[in-house]
């Protein structure tokens, strides 16, 4: 089947309220699995699967001088490396303009949530501060990579431990018991429009097929703290209001399975 | 006692002893073949996709097929931050594995195409190229690619004056110690990947060598095992 006669079969399914998977428009794909501390160097790391869509998220930090426009903070750079490995459509190379989007997307979440108590990172204001580094690799892409990604991050910064600092130098390899200076949960959901549909947790073909997408990232108290309008097409007021109850039902799904997995 | 405790293994191992071992295929969906290998705590994800068009036309091969590898590590696998991207260690070990598994692999009937390997080491602890070419070259079979047969790859060496198969990180950091990645195809033994670094009599070496043929004959047997298990789980779908 070409994109269109696909994207056709798509919109004809939606307006009898089904998918191309079989799941209700608002339903996540099953299971979700959330594996924290995947990989041993770092100083926090997780694995996540939606479906058959598969991230790892990952770890290190370092001491450094901080920015000159917040010297008692310290710094978070978040990357996402879209693996070649994951998708026939993914090249090797620097980060493209997609990548980029989805590493901003996440970083935004994680920041503008103040997740992480920055002024906690200082060492010493204006000298020295924690960078924390975290990076985002896709092992296998089956749609909604942002979610993944965003749930990975979460996860990742939550489990995390700082490591042995001694005379201004981190031992490489050595981990204390003390984990980040994590105040709050924010998750992130992306509604993609198909048509005059929305539908949560799209799978490739679906993404292929749509016009938009919405990202919010949610804290606890369901207060909005990011969010990104993806894709080529615009959306509604009424389409905004139509998919808030949406993303609160699901970020509160998600957040309970990262609170059950990173303790 | 002084002298047995130095030349004990980190993790108590005997000296023709591989790590304990794990193999899964077939682990990445949308890949045409995928797996993954695991040596103690060294970890490789290998994806292949292809025989597909080459781009830009003028690298095609009327005759043949091209293979096709990049390595990398992840950012956190290692202890100190990897910056991810290239490096000149990757570039390296993308060609030497290439050149590993290209002796296994027939691409006669696959004119003008190519034949793409991924590798990603997600936690290292030595041994990643050969970690890196166990996975590709089951990923390979996976896929379906023409073979002769399965390259098995492990690192022998010479820690603390005796040769030793499978080496971990804190093995080959010390000093003194010669390191030699080895790829072989088992059926005919022949030698596909063979480095060194560090200081060895021709004796010795030949000896090391011998040792990683009877390692690389156990991975064999694992990654049998590991691509018949992929296609029991479809026969009892």
């Amino acid at each position: 089947m070409n994109n269109l006669d696909m994207r056709e079969y798509i919109i004809n399914l939606l307006e009898h309220g089904h998918r191309i998977d079989g799941r209700k428009l608002d339903e996540l794909r099953k299971p979700i699995e959330i594996k924290v501390n995947v990989s041993k160097n770092a100083e926090g790391s997780s694995n996540v699967k939606i479906g058959s869509t598969e991230v790892m998220a990952g770890i290190k930090m370092a001491v450094g001088e901080p920015f000159a426009d917040s010297p008692d903070q310290g710094v978070l750079m978040v990357g996402v490396e879209l693996l070649p490995l994951s998708s026939p459509e993914f090249e090797s190379g620097p980060p493209d303009e997609w990548a980029t989007e989805m590493a901003r997307v996440v970083d935004r979440g994680i920041r503008e949530s103040k997740m992480i108590d920055m002024k906690k990172l200082c060492i010493r204001e204006g000298e020295l501060v924690w960078m924390i580094f975290l990076d985002l690799y896709t092992i296998n892409d089956d749609g909604n990579l942002i979610d993944a990604c965003a749930l990975a991050a979460i996860s990742a910064l939550k489990t995390a431990v700082f490591p042995v600092l001694e005379k201004d130098k981190v031992k490489f390899g050595e981990f204390t018991k003390n984990k980040l200076p994590i105040t709050k949960i924010p998750v992130t959901c992306t509604l993609t429009k198909i048509g005059p549909h929305f539908i949560v947790d799209a799978n490739t073909k679906e993404e292929k097929a749509s016009d938009a997408r919405i990202s919010i990232c949610l804290i606890e108290n369901n207060n909005i703290c990011a969010m990104q309008k993806g894709g080529g097409s615009g959306i509604e007021i009424d389409d905004l209001k139509k998919v808030f109850s949406i993303v609160k039902d699901k970020t509160k799904e998600l957040r309970s399975l990262v609170t059950t997995a990173a303790k | 006692m002084a002298q047995a405790k130095k030349t004990e293994r980190p993790d108590g191992r005997k000296l023709n002893e591989t790590r304990e071992m794990e193999a899964k295929v077939g682990i990445i969906k949308r890949a045409d073949g995928s797996a993954m290998f695991r040596m103690g705590k060294t970890i490789a994800y290998a994806a292949v996709y292809g025989p597909r068009e080459l781009f830009p036309g003028f690298m095609q091969n009327p005759e043949k097929g091209i293979l096709r590898c990049n390595y990398d590590m992840m950012s956190f696998s290692v202890t100190e931050r990897k910056r991810p991207g290239p490096s000149r260690r990757g570039v390296e070990i993308s060609l030497v594995t290439k050149n590993a598994l290209g002796p296994a692999v027939n691409l006669d009937q696959f004119a003008n195409t190519v034949v793409d390997i991924f590798i990603i080491i997600t936690q290292a602890d030595a041994g990643t190229r050969c970690a890196g070419i166990t996975a590709a070259s089951m990923a390979l079979a996976d896929a379906g690619i023409p073979m002769k047969d399965l390259v098995s790859a492990v690192s022998v060496g010479k820690v603390n004056g005796r040769i030793a198969l499978d080496l971990v990180k804190e093995e080959e950091d010390l000093d003194g110690t010669t390191d030699i990645p080895c790829a072989i195809m088992s059926r005919n033994n022949e030698i596909t990947l063979l480095q060194l670094d560090g200081d060895i009599s021709e004796a010795e070496l030949i000896e090391a060598v011998e040792l990683a043929k009877e390692g690389c004959h156990k991975i064999y047997e694992i990654q049998k095992e590991a691509l018949k298990e992929k296609y029991k789980e479809i026969k009892n779908e």
